[in-house]
């Protein structure tokens, strides 16, 4: 019965999302009140109604309902609770329903919060978001309905995917849709403007809160998902540059340059058709990232199984999106009118800068993930781009890009003195240099880029440093002072410092965990040990283990450094018999400047004459130099979004009006 | 300055960065470009020895022979043709016989390739395209009994 209650739900959405999707958009055109007042109460049933359909489908995980099809696929009795319930969107159907789900949570915010944005501007908003959410809506109902039933029930269900049954995973798809979908705003703000015919500074302020959130959201997603595959695949890395990967990072590159060009757009009326344009393309990726993979059009170490009727359909469904907002941005951008003016060697020009390099970047990024799908259609032939490309091309130009990030801030508006922002930044690029030296002489004999790849982060972790002193006038002026200059300076600016600390912390980590790696696979037998970086393994034996609804086999091994004990790992080798898979659960200490790994693998032979005697393990031994603060750079980043996000200038695009209450919630929320 | 002039500092711009990605690609492309090979097309197309490649196929049932130093010899085939690999390293959690797997190397002089990475899929179920597209190949692709067989 409540699958039954959850289906119609879905499908009473579809029918609201319809009328939201025609009367406002009419309204506005035709000038009726009355027509574009329907988009806010329709936006908000249609979330009910999602959000009905959303719990009925958890009920069915929860209580283990297996006559419905989605719940025998990826769900088992003895399943724990919390997998049993991110059990709801650890499959295609289930993801697609939470897609919607966070779609329509954020129409409904709109419509909740959009209270001070003109009528005709809202009701179109609300109208594009409801086609957005036909699309998707009938996605599901028509090719994945997850309500489906199944006769007769079968006793059991086929669990879900082990790889899957991790908290690490459990949060990572919530995370990214949030961001994906969060910039669905901004893709009908463009597309509603561009109907209207005018973007303006207050524009810009209405959307600039809705891409922050999606970014920070985004930036959380990535790196929830890096961490996952870097402790839960046990290879000891955090970023493979899989198609998988690439289609979540695409979004996040166009979203922080759309996020800067918006900037442009509410202080200088500048950058107009571009943000335009922007928006449209982030939203796209957007939808890339959430489908190619899913419709097995690329090939991906990362890969799930998938169904190939569903290319076709989703393939349509970005034709008509991606195809359709760009024949609109070419037909009515021309008649937006351009805006301030400025000089090369201005804030706008740094970010102009900024936008070029973002977005060649993402196009290599591009290339490389789909190119084996042109060179597979054209000429038959399989291929796939590795790593190599990516670090060969996408490398290069994060250069500049990161180098100019710390002069960027500290340029004035309209036009900028070159010299004097050098001056000030004289402290910034000694500390640097200094860091580049110690980094050299400490490492000598290493990678030769990698002491000039740290200088480079401590250049931008510094010129950010500089750039807030200089704000509060820190040793220019009485303590006093600075302090209250501190306190007076807006959380945006805050923001943005802390998410440029934030990617140098995160670039110290990838440059350390990359350059200064050391991998060491071995067979050991229990007694053994071994050396690694310094740190003495010594491998106590493997032990049986049960858990809930998998066996493990769990090695121990004591880790000492000159004698003093420094950790005690505990790898695992788990099997989960419902699904027939093994999995691999490393074992990470970590000291805060470099991560120990252990992973602990098959029965194997030592050696040739031992044949099937004398069987020790294989096991594989990572240090990983700075590798957690790959991670801790983007919190850092996503914290630097959300107290962005928390200025009261921004919040809710309330133009130059206070907010009253403070209580407010965020839009994200 | 004109707002024309501004525009076409822009535009120089974007074509300058555009231009430094296209060479980096290019170049990139070069050497970073890893064709797939089928047991079958490695038979009958001529591959110098030495290139990067990548082999598709199902693990030959009882082929899996491990050695000291955690080496792994198996053996790979689209069930009309098959090649022996060999790989030095820890394999896979899904790697097992009778399924597919990706390999990525490059063929030896004595016709062992020798695989550098075997790729790992996260799913029971999950067939790598180019697996299904060589055993669709040499003919004997049955994806009823594959999805039985599981």
């Amino acid at each position: 019965m409540i699958p039954e209650i959850g289906h119609f739900a879905l499908l009473l959405a579809l029918v609201v999302a319809c009328v939201q999707g025609s009367l406002p958009m009419l309204g506005a055109a035709w000038n009726r009140p009355s027509w574009m007042a329907v988009g806010q109460p329709a936006a908000l049933a249609q979330m009910f109604c999602v959000l009905v359909s959303f719990l009925a489908l958890t009920q069915a995980y929860v209580v283990s309902d297996f006559t419905v099809l989605n719940v025998v696929e990826n769900s088992h009795s003895a399943k724990p609770m919390l997998y049993k319930v991110t059990g709801v969107w650890g499959n295609h159907e289930g993801s697609l329903l939470l897609w919607v789900l966070i779609l329509t949570v954020f129409g409904a915010a709109v419509a909740a919060f959009g209270a001070n944005l003109p009528p005709t501007l809202k009701a179109r908003v609300l109208s594009v978001q409801a086609w957005i959410s036909i699309g998707f809506l009938s996605f599901c109902i028509f090719t994945s309905n997850p309500f489906e039933r199944v006769f007769p029930p079968p006793p059991d269900g086929s669990d879900l995917n082990p790889l899957l049954q991790d908290p690490g995973l459990a949060f990572h798809p919530p995370m990214l849709y949030l961001g994906y979908v969060g910039f669905s705003i901004a893709f009908s703000f463009a597309v509603a403007a561009l109907i209207e015919g005018r973007v303006d500074a207050a524009w810009a302020r209405w959307v600039r809160p809705w891409t922050l959130a999606a970014w920070s959201f985004l930036t959380a997603g990535i790196a929830l998902g890096s961490w996952w595959a870097y402790y839960e695949l046990g290879w000891g890395g955090w970023w493979f540059w899989d198609p998988v990967e690439n289609v979540s990072f695409m979004p996040w590159l166009l979203g922080t340059a759309l996020l800067h060009s918006a900037v442009v757009v509410e202080k200088r009326d500048a950058l107009k058709v571009w943000t335009i344009l922007l928006a449209i393309l982030t939203f796209s990726l957007s939808l890339l990232g959430t489908f190619i993979v899913r419709s097995g059009l690329l090939t991906s170490v990362h890969a799930f199984a998938v169904d190939p009727e569903r290319g076709l359909y989703v393939l349509a469904l970005l034709a008509i999106a991606i195809g359709g907002s760009l024949t609109l941005f070419a037909w009515r951008a021309p008649a937006l009118k351009a805006g301030g003016l400025f000089a090369p060697i201005s804030r706008e020009g740094g970010l102009v800068l900024n936008n070029l390099l973002l977005a060649t970047a993402t196009a290599t990024v591009l290339i490389g993930t789909l190119y084996p799908l042109f060179l597979e259609a054209l000429s038959g032939e399989r291929v796939s781009v590795g790593p190599p490309f990516f670090n060969l091309t996408f490398g290069p130009l994060m250069v500049p890009l990161v180098a100019l990030m710390a002069v960027g801030p500290l340029l004035s508006w309209k036009r900028a003195d070159l010299a004097g922002v050098l001056g000030r930044l004289k402290f910034a690029f000694l500390g640097s240099v200094i860091v580049t030296g110690a980094v050299w002489a400490f490492s000598y004999g290493g990678p030769v880029l990698a002491p000039l790849a740290m200088g480079l982060g401590a250049w931008l972790l510094l010129g950010t440093l500089s750039e807030w002193a200089d704000r509060v006038k820190l040793f220019r002026a009485p303590l006093s002072e600075s302090l209250s200059r501190a306190r007076g300076l807006p959380r945006a600016a805050y923001g943005m410092s802390l998410a440029h600390a934030g990617l140098a912390i995160c670039i110290f980590g990838i440059v350390g965990s990359t350059a200064w790696k050391v991998e060491e696979v071995l067979v050991m037998r229990p007694g053994d040990s071994v050396t690694v970086a310094g740190y003495d393994y010594r491998f106590e034996g493997v032990q049986g283990q049960e858990g809930p609804n998998y066996q493990a086999n769990r090695a121990r091994f004591m880790v000492t450094r000159d004698g003093q004990a420094v950790a005690v790992l505990e790898p695992e080798k788990r099997f989960y018999p419902v699904t027939d898979m093994p999995t691999t659960e490393a074992a990470i200490h970590t000291t805060g400047f470099a991560d120990l790994y252990a992973v602990i693998g098959d029965p194997a032979p030592v050696s040739a004459e031992d044949g099937a005697k004398g069987r020790g393990w294989t096991v594989r031994i990572y240090y990983e130099p700075l590798v957690s603060w790959i991670w801790f750079g983007s919190l850092v980043m996503m914290l630097g979004g959300f107290l962005s996000l928390s200025d009261r200038r921004l919040r809710v695009g309330a133009p130059r009006r206070r907010v009253k209450a403070p209580a407010l919630a965020q839009p994200a929320e | 300055m004109t707002r024309k002039r501004r525009r076409l500092y822009i535009v120089a711009l974007g074509m300058l960065s555009l231009a430094v990605a296209a060479a980096l690609v290019l170049t990139a492309f070069e050497d970073n470009l890893v064709f797939f090979y089928s047991p079958t097309d490695l038979k009958e197309k001529e591959l110098p020895e030495g290139r990067l490649v990548r082999i598709g196929g199902l693990v030959e049932e009882e082929s899996i022979q491990r050695g000291a130093d955690n080496r792994v010899s198996f053996v790979v085939t689209d069930l009309s043709n098959s090649v022996p690999v060999t790989y030095q390293g820890i394999l896979p959690d899904l790697f097992r016989e009778g399924q597919g797997v990706v390999a990525q190397g490059s063929l030896g002089p004595d016709g062992v390739f020798v695989a550098r990475e075997v790729l790992a899929r996260h799913d029971e179920n999950y067939m790598p395209p180019e697996v299904a597209e060589a055993l669709r190949k040499s003919g004997e692709w049955r994806p009823a009994e594959e999805s039985a067989a599981q």
